[in-house]
C-alpha cells in the first residue's frame, strides 16, 4: 500500500514537469489564473482593444461645467483641494482640475 | 568578410566587428519623461540622422565630412537642427488629453537644397522644411540693416544688394498641417514611391494624403466595426511598398498582415494577400494573441520581403508566400515563462521595432536590459549587444553578450532575472548604405559604427 502512493505522487509530478518543459507559456497562464481568478476569458478581446482606444481620457465635461458655473452665479466654484488628484462626488471637474500641460519650453537634452 | 570584396554591399551583421561611436543625451539618474527618445530614422542618404521625442521636439544630426585636419571626427554626427515639433493639446470636446509625443518621423527624398520631414504625434501630422541659410544680403533698398522698413518714399537712388556670407543657420519651418482626420491614435506614417504621396494610420483606419493638400484625405481602409462591442482586432503598423506605389501592407494586433492594392479597388477593405502563421491549437494560451501582435511592419529595401516584429521574435516574409514566414528569428525567447510577471508590469505590450539593413543581409531589433540583436540572413548568426555607458571608450569594441535562461549561470552571463526591464530598446535604426547604427536606450542615443568604416 506504502508503495504506490508515492508511484501515483511521481507520476503527477512528473507530468506536471512534462507540461512546464514542454510549455512554460502554461505554467504562466496558470501562474495568472491562479493571481486573477475572475480574468476574462477572450484576453485579447474587446475589453482589452477598446482601453487602449480610449487612451488619454480626461474627465472633463464643459457641459456639466457651464451648467455648475451657471447655477452657482456669483459664487465660486469648489476647486479641489490642492493635494487632492482625483475628482470624486459632487465635485465637477474645471479646467484647474485638469493637469497642466505645457509645452517644452526647454532644448531636447540631446542637442546639449 | 562577406561582401568585402564586391562593390556597394557591405557585409552582414556578424562578420563585424561593432565600435561605440558616440552617445547623445544626458547621464542622469532621474530621467525627464519628455526626454524619453520616441522614434529614431535615418534619411535616405544617411547623412542626416532625426529622433523625435515624448516632449514632442525633434532633434537632427548631421554626419560630418571628412576633414584631413581633424580625421577622427571623419564621420561623426553631429547637431544640425532642433525644434519643437508638437505641442500638448486637449480637446476639451471628447475630453481628450493628446500628447505632444512624437510617434513616428519618415524623411522624404530629397529633391532639391532643402530638406523635408514628416513628424506625427497621436492625432496631427506635420511637414517640416530644415532649409540652410549661410548668406544674407546686405545694401536692401526697402530695408534697414537691423530689418525696419524703410518708408519706399525716402528712397532717391537704387543700388543692388549684396550677398555676404554668414554664420550657417539651419531653419526648421513647418510647411503643411495635416489634421482632423484620425480619430484613434497615429501609428505610423510612410511616403509612397510616387514622393507624391502618404499614408497614415491608426488603430481602426488607414487615411491616404497628397503631400501638398491638407484639407483632404482618402480613407483607403477602414475596420471600425458597426458595433464596437464586436471590436476584436486593431491596426498596428502599416507602411507603402518600396518600389511600387500602388501596394501597402498594415500588421494586426491578432500577428496578421494585410497586402492591399490600391488599384484593385479605392477601399482596401479586401486585401490583395493575407499573412498568418498557421498555429498549433494545442500550444494556445491565455498569452497567445497578445504575444503574437505585430508591433511592426517593415519591407526590404529590395521589396521581395517584408520583416514583422512581434514580442518574442522577428520574421521574414516573402511576399509571394501567405503560408507562413521563410525566416523566424528568436529575440528573447527566455522571456516565454516570464509572461505572467510581464502582463502585471504591462511589459508585454510593449512596442518593438526592427530594421534592415542596407542590403537587406541582416535585421536588427531591441530587446530589455539596453540589449539589442543582430541577425546575419547569410551566416544565420545571431548576436546581442548592449548600449551601455559603461562600454562608451572611443572605438571601444562591442563584447556580446548573453543571457542565462536557467540553471548554472556561466560567467559574464546576465541571468534572466537580474534583466532590466525598464532599459527597454524599442527603436534602432541603420544607415541605408553603410554599417552604423543608431539606437535609442531611453534617454540616450547610441551610435555604433564597423571596424572597418
Amino acid at each position: 500500500m506504502s508503495a504506490e502512493v508515492p508511484e501515483a505522487a511521481s507520476a503527477e509530478e512528473q507530468k506536471e514537469m512534462e507540461d512546464k518543459v514542454t510549455s512554460p507559456e502554461k505554467a504562466e497562464e496558470a501562474k495568472l489564473k491562479a493571481r486573477y481568478p475572475h480574468l476574462g476569458q477572450k484576453p485579447g478581446g474587446s475589453d482589452f482593444l477598446r482601453k487602449r482606444l480610449q487612451k488619454g481620457q480626461k474627465y472633463f465635461d464643459s457641459g456639466d461645467y457651464n451648467m455648475a458655473k451657471a447655477k452657482m452665479k456669483n459664487k465660486q466654484l469648489p476647486t479641489a483641494a490642492p493635494d487632492k488628484t482625483e475628482v470624486t462626488g459632487d465635485h465637477i471637474p474645471t479646467p484647474q482640475d485638469l493637469p497642466q500641460r505645457k509645452p517644452s519650453l526647454v532644448t531636447s537634452k540631446l542637442a546639449g | 568578410m562577406a561582401g568585402a570584396g564586391g562593390g556597394g554591399c557591405p557585409a552582414g551583421g556578424n562578420d563585424l566587428q561593432w565600435c561605440f561611436s558616440q552617445v547623445k543625451g544626458a547621464v542622469d539618474e532621474d530621467v525627464a519623461e519628455a526626454d524619453v527618445i520616441s522614434t529614431v530614422e535615418f534619411s535616405h542618404s544617411g547623412d542626416l540622422l532625426a529622433t523625435g521625442d515624448k516632449g514632442g521636439r525633434v532633434v537632427i544630426f548631421q554626419r560630418e565630412q571628412e576633414n584631413k585636419s581633424r580625421p577622427h571626427s571623419r564621420g561623426e554626427y553631429n547637431v544640425y537642427s532642433t525644434f519643437q515639433s508638437h505641442e500638448p493639446e486637449f480637446d476639451y470636446l471628447k475630453s481628450l488629453e493628446i500628447e505632444e509625443k512624437i510617434n513616428k518621423i519618415r524623411w522624404l527624398p530629397r529633391q532639391s537644397a532643402a530638406r523635408f520631414l514628416l513628424s506625427t504625434n497621436d492625432k496631427t501630422i506635420k511637414l517640416w522644411k530644415i532649409s540652410e541659410r549661410d548668406k544674407r544680403a546686405e545694401g536692401c533698398n526697402l530695408q534697414d540693416e537691423d530689418g525696419r522698413l524703410r518708408d519706399p518714399s525716402s528712397v532717391t537712388a537704387l543700388r543692388v544688394p549684396i550677398l555676404k556670407p554668414m554664420d550657417l543657420m539651419v531653419e526648421a519651418n513647418p510647411r503643411r498641417i495635416f489634421a482632423n482626420a484620425h480619430t484613434y491614435h497615429i501609428n505610423s506614417i510612410s511616403v509612397n514611391s510616387d514622393h507624391e504621396t502618404y499614408l497614415s494610420a491608426d488603430d481602426l483606419r488607414i487615411n491616404l494624403w497628397h503631400l501638398e493638400i491638407t484639407d483632404r484625405s482618402f480613407n483607403i481602409v477602414d475596420i471600425k466595426p458597426a458595433n464596437m462591442e464586436e471590436l476584436t482586432e486593431v491596426i498596428t503598423a502599416a507602411e507603402f511598398h518600396p518600389h511600387q506605389c500602388n501596394v501597402l501592407v498594415y500588421s494586426s494586433s491578432k500577428g496578421t498582415i494585410r497586402l492591399c492594392d490600391m488599384r484593385s479597388s479605392a477601399l482596401c477593405d479586401r486585401h490583395s494577400k493575407f499573412f498568418e502563421e498557421p498555429e498549433d491549437p494545442s500550444s494556445r494560451s491565455f498569452f497567445s494573441e497578445i504575444i503574437s501582435s505585430v508591433s511592426d511592419v517593415k519591407f526590404s529595401h529590395s521589396g521581395r520581403y517584408m520583416m514583422t516584429r512581434d514580442y518574442l521574435s522577428v520574421k521574414v516574409w516573402d511576399l509571394n508566400m501567405e503560408s507562413r514566414p521563410v525566416e523566424t528569428h528568436q529575440v528573447h525567447e527566455y522571456l516565454r515563462s516570464k509572461l505572467c510577471s510581464l502582463y502585471e508590469n504591462d511589459c508585454i505590450f510593449d512596442k518593438f521595432e526592427c530594421c534592415w539593413n542596407g542590403c537587406d543581409s541582416a535585421i536588427m531589433t531591441g530587446s530589455y536590459n539596453n540589449f539589442f540583436r543582430m541577425f546575419d540572413r547569410t551566416t544565420w548568426r545571431d548576436v546581442t549587444l548592449e548600449a551601455s555607458r559603461e562600454n562608451s571608450k572611443p572605438r571601444a569594441s562591442l563584447k556580446p553578450r548573453r543571457v542565462c535562461a536557467g540553471g548554472k549561470r556561466k560567467k559574464d552571463e546576465v541571468s534572466v532575472d537580474s534583466l532590466d526591464f525598464s532599459k527597454k530598446i524599442l527603436h534602432t535604426a541603420w544607415h541605408p548604405a553603410e554599417n552604423i547604427i543608431a539606437v535609442a536606450a531611453t534617454n540616450n542615443l547610441y551610435i555604433f559604427q564597423d571596424k572597418a568604416n
